[in-house]
């Protein structure tokens, strides 16, 4: 189950069971035993909404990965393929059909899900290959918001912010305009929505015609969503370049979080046994894999806390729990041991919990005490309090010679130029050429793109506007206070991360307060009003919370999504928020998904 | 199953036009059944199918490893779910922890929150009435019942394309009309539709008029791009290109190509090309230093794997060379001159000094790459000549660009012997960092003589256990002690 997602405000466990219902009816119209073929991105994804064993129930006997050549052996009727609408693995697909009916005698049954949605372009280019007719199903599955917590839903789209603001792709605005859509079916209308930024416009607009297109009709749920903000990435390019600090965020960073997943060195994981010598056993080889979500207690409660602060929570529940074991020598009677005996398995898992998350602390205990990492945050905070923003930096010039990875070098220059609202001509043309001197000249490419996205760029207008908008919004704090926060600047300790000031700034005082420095942003800001009937107007119980949806396009990190909590959670706040996004992203990924591929280097 | 959904059900299956539309899942209707799905959930949330494997989940398939469901959802939860699956409606007592047990209100907002009892979904599920309050506005508008027709405008035609309908583009036939049904696909910023659009116009349009056309529609111009480089339409692309009215990120994706290709001397040809391509100043000059460099790696190349395979020339014999050349940053390429070929006069293609002048790299970053590679080959000389400048009088002096404390550092990765180092630890400006390095690197002549000149006795003393007894350090260090004692 998945009782996670019922914790929040809003119970998103409705949204999972639509998405579990439209998979048990597509699998149940392929009658008979079958096989899916995976695009391997999917699985991901998916395993967040349904697990085999629901697949198992409906027949699914075999799964493999999707790869060119022949399919291997399964003795099934049906074989499915789920995929994304892409062309190359509509070739691989193609091979496998081809070589399938070449080959075996019993004819198969194909059919094709494609996921989010069909594309007629790849059904056209699977009738140029002469397969299309071999497919009897050809249906989509439309998993656009993907409930990842009770209070955090993603489209896992990757490349969606190089599409909007890279190739004006805005198929995936579209694609959330849709969610956004199931989601007020299911929750009913959202009366309010803000935006700031060009692709929240587009949205707002799709939405709004969607809404028109079906005339006549009124959504008769009472509305769970105040307030929908729709944020673009580009309004706030800064955030996600620099290093996040919570727990969860330097987890993300270091080992990449994905679909809920991470895996780590397996060396701090090896079990020790009872007298067993230390050492003595082989080490596991295989990561070690651990789910991070809130339906672990103790991860729910560490996971959005400032890193320097979560040592002191892990030792303290380390006493606790070695208390209540401890209680077993006070327990004399059979009742008592009884008792006891009857918590056990809760403070076991308790236990295991906090030995994984000390191990895991340890781990990056270990990275956040290397020199370099102290260094490069050292650079990156003075960049963001406005510190020597203007010229070249010594420590970025002494990576590059030293040939230290590449995204490293250009988050850093990147937000270099975020912080300085562009380089000087020379001090960028500097950093170009050494760049591409050092890592290739294919790197242009990259610079490119970086350029476009408006993550790199001469300073045009002469005027940096960064200590305006830093000092009106307040993104920089110097008294921050990492252990008890009083102020979301403790994620980055320091900086307030600007998208959620933006949001913070909605709820109170508002928008018109700031109407100034949302001119030096790019795009529009606007707000539009949903007619509710009457009867569905929400009367508010004296001291309830409103419940602001948050929409990022373009992506949004662990740290904003903690910062987003942190107010969520403040006595006064009067605000709680959910989250959604296109993709969950951090520095790395990001840059790494602007950049263009290039085979990797021989040596 | 609801009696207007029957109806439905019939009315598209009796479609005559069903052979080519396969729309029985068709957006608005997708969707109304998700939403009737989610009224209906109760029975799913009841039994959730995940909860009767406590044990990890293996797959039955074999080349699955890559896929990663095995991990069982956490959950506190025992539902057993078989017994509960047909039983569930009446039941009412599943373990699912969001909903109580009580009986109680038909509020339906709360239902989101987990307040109301399952039971309300089934009851909901039943009637009708339940579907069409509960998502009225994904119903499909009455227009939409209509049978397949001729006259759509190019918005409706758009719109049902965008649920996936395959709709003839053909009886669009004027200059106008395409262009019309054009933009009513970029303002709904559907990609797949943008695209099929475009497909269709390209196969009807001349291509000046299709070009012209989108010069001034730069979205739908992104599009055709997108789908030329997918589907490996050179050709066009290549005439887009030549037009030249594009953007320079266009061209740019012209010169991307020459990562695909593989033989050197065809990549080499292509970069020739792309020189003529009207890119920015900036990137032509970029552009033009690729070429060269790859033009000269080949040089380089063939002639070094000559000289390797002869075995006559020592250099090679002893530091067999890893990879080739070919393809290789430019600062890498001066790091492989600097290490093979560090002696030859600057007229040579291979020497470093070449390399320097044709790419104009900066002094700091020659020195750098020189540094690493001769120390790499513990040649101390080379390193010492690289830091030594004679004024016109004819005095030494030592001057490192890159500052010496750097040149240290790089000392000390390759592991150079104390003597070496030392002697440019000594040369640090800095007297902290001076010490610091000092100390660090176990340069303990440096640190006296550095504690000597600050006449600082206390470190001095303190010093003095850091290095062994009995050494010739711990001997200087006593005769500065004593030496200091006697003044």
């Amino acid at each position: 189950m998945a009782a996670h997602l019922s914790s929040g405000r809003v119970n998103l466990t409705a949204l999972r069971e639509a998405g579990r219902r439209e998979l048990r009816e597509f699998l149940d119209k392929c009658a008979g035993p079958k096989a899916i073929v995976w695009d391997e991105y999917l699985t991901g994804p998916f395993g967040l909404i349904a697990q085999y064993s629901l697949l198992k129930e409906h027949e699914v006997e075999k799964m493999f990965t999707l790869k060119p050549g022949r399919l291997p052996q399964a003795d099934v009727k049906n074989i499915i393929f789920f995929v994304r609408p892409k062309l190359e693995l509509m070739d691989i697909i193609t091979d496998n059909v081809l070589r399938e009916e070449r080959g075996r005698s019993p004819q198969r049954d194909f059919h094709i899900l494609f996921v989010p949605r069909r594309s007629l372009l790849c059904e056209q280019w699977l009738k140029e290959q002469g397969v299309l007719g071999s497919f009897i199903h050809r249906e989509q599955y439309s998993l656009d918001l993907i409930p990842f917590d009770g209070d955090l839903l993603s489209m896992e789209s990757e490349s969606a912010f190089k599409e909007c603001y890279l190739e004006s792709d805005q198929t995936s605005l579209y694609h959330a305009a849709k969610g956004l859509m199931t989601l007020q079916a299911l929750y009913g209308t959202i009366p309010q929505i803000f935006g700031k930024g060009e692709c929240a416009r587009h949205v707002a607009n799709m939405m709004i015609r969607m809404k028109r297109e079906f005339p006549g009709s009124q959504n008769s749920i009472f509305p769970v969503f105040d307030t929908l903000l729709l944020l673009d990435r580009n309004v706030d390019l800064l955030t996600p370049l620099a290093t996040q600090l919570t727990y969860e965020g330097l987890i993300d960073e270091i080992y990449g979080i994905q679909n809920t997943y991470v895996k780590l060195p397996p060396e701090k994981f090896a079990p020790k046994k009872q007298g067993e010598k230390e050492g003595g056993k082989d080490l596991p080889t295989e990561p070690k894999k651990l789910q991070l979500n809130s339906a672990e207690e103790l991860y729910a409660e560490i996971r959005d806390k400032n890193f320097n602060a979560v040592g002191s929570v892990l030792s303290k529940k380390a006493k606790i729990i070695s208390a209540a074991f401890e209680e077993r020598h006070h327990a004399k009677t059979v009742g008592e041991i009884k008792q006891f005996v009857s918590q056990l398995p809760h403070m076991q898992a308790a236990r295991s919990s906090l030995a994984n998350h000390t191990s895991i602390a340890e781990l990056i205990k270990d990275i956040t005490t290397s020199e370099d990492f102290f260094d490069n945050l050292t650079v990156e905070q003075e960049f963001m309090s406005g510190i020597d923003t203007d010229k070249v930096n010594n420590y970025i010039e002494d990576c590059i010679a030293q040939k230290h990875p590449l995204i490293k070098i250009l988050r850093l220059v990147c937000l270099q130029s975020v912080c300085n609202s562009g380089l000087k001509q020379k001090v960028l043309d500097h950093y170009k050429r050494e760049i591409i001197q050092t890592y290739g000249y294919e790197h242009i490419l990259t610079l490119n793109n970086l350029e476009k996205a408006g993550l790199l760029k001469p300073q045009t207008s002469g005027r940096n506007n960064y200590p305006t908008i830093r000092k009106t919004l307040r993104l920089w704090m110097d008294d921050v206070n990492e252990q008890n926060p009083n102020d979301i600047s403790y994620v980055y300790s320091g900086y307030a991360p600007l998208s959620v000031r933006l949001a913070q700034l909605l709820a109170r005082p508002g928008w018109r307060s700031i109407e100034e420095v949302l001119k030096m942003l790019p795009g529009p800001h606007f707000e539009e009003r949903q007619q509710l009937p009457t009867g569905l107007q929400k009367k508010r119980q004296h001291g309830e919370n409103r419940v602001t949806l948050v929409f990022f396009l373009g992506g949004v990190t662990y740290a904003e999504i903690a910062a987003l909590r942190f107010l969520s959670q403040m006595e006064d706040g009067g605000t709680e928020y959910v989250i959604a996004t296109t993709k969950l992203i951090n520095g790395t990924t990001w840059i790494k998904s602007l950049m263009e591929k290039l085979e990797p280097a021989p040596f | 199953m609801s009696r207007a959904r029957a109806d439905e059900e019939e009315y598209w299956h009796s479609s005559k036009f069903r052979a080519f539309t396969f729309d029985d899942e068709d957006d608005e209707l997708s969707q109304l059944k998700e939403s009737k799905r989610a009224v209906n959930s109760l029975r799913d949330i009841v039994d959730d199918d995940d909860d009767d494997d406590l044990e990890r989940v293996s797959w039955s398939g074999e080349p699955v490893g890559s896929i990663s469901w095995s991990i069982k959802e956490t959950s506190s939860s025992s539902t057993s779910s078989l017994e509960g699956r047909d039983s569930s409606l009446q039941k009412g007592s599943s373990s699912y922890a969001a909903f109580p047990k009580q009986v109680s209100s038909y509020s339906l907002s709360s239902l989101f929150k987990g307040e109301v009892p399952h039971t309300q979904y089934g009851q909901m599920a039943l009637s009708d009435v339940g579907v069409k309050n509960y998502a009225p506005e994904l119903r499909r508008p009455k227009a939409e019942y209509k049978d397949y027709s001729n006259d759509w405008s190019p918005k409706d035609t758009v719109r049902r394309m965008q649920r996936g309908k395959v709709c003839s583009l053909e009886r669009f036939r004027s200059l106008q009309d395409k262009l019309v049904l054009l933009d009513e696909a970029v303002a709904g910023h559907d990609g797949n539709v943008i695209t099929a659009v475009l497909i269709f116009l390209k196969r009807t349009l001349r291509r000046e008029i299709l070009f012209r056309e989108l010069e001034v529609r730069q979205v739908a111009l992104c599009h055709l791009i997108h789908f030329l480089k997918e589907t490996g339409e050179q050709k066009l692309l290549l005439d887009l290109l030549r037009l030249g009215f594009f953007s320079l990120s266009l061209q740019l994706s012209q010169y991307r190509e020459h990562l695909n290709i593989q033989d050197v001397e065809k990549r080499r040809e292509f970069l020739k090309g792309c020189i003529g391509l009207p890119f920015s100043a900036e990137d032509t000059s970029h552009m033009q230093d690729h070429y060269t460099l790859l033009e000269r790696q080949i040089i380089i190349e063939a002639n070094d794997r000559h000289l390797e395979m002869a075995g006559q020339s020592e250099i090679f014999r002893k530091y067999p060379r890893k990879a080739s050349i070919l393809n290789m940053p430019l600062v890498t390429t001066l790091f492989y001159s600097c290490f093979y070929h560090y002696t030859e006069a600057e007229g040579t293609f291979s020497s470093p000094a070449n390399l320097k002048k044709t790419f104009k790299i900066p002094d700091k970053q020659y020195v750098l790459t020189a540094l690493a590679a001769r120390a790499k080959l513990r040649a101390w000389d080379d390193v010492d000549a690289l830091f030594t400048t004679k004024n016109w009088l004819g005095y030494t002096k030592k001057k490192a660009p890159i500052g010496f404390h750097r040149v240290v550092e790089i000392l000390q990765r390759n592991n150079a012997p104390v003597q070496v180092l030392q002697e440019y630890v000594r040369l640090v400006e800095d007297v902290e960092t001076r010490l610091n390095l000092a100390t660090k690197y176990k340069c303990h002549d440096v640190v006296i003589e550095t504690y000597r000149d600050l006449k600082d006795r206390i470190q001095l003393i303190a010093y003095k256990c850091k290095v062994e007894r009995g050494s010739a350090e711990e001997e200087k260090i006593n005769s500065i002690l004593n030496n200091v004692v006697r003044n």
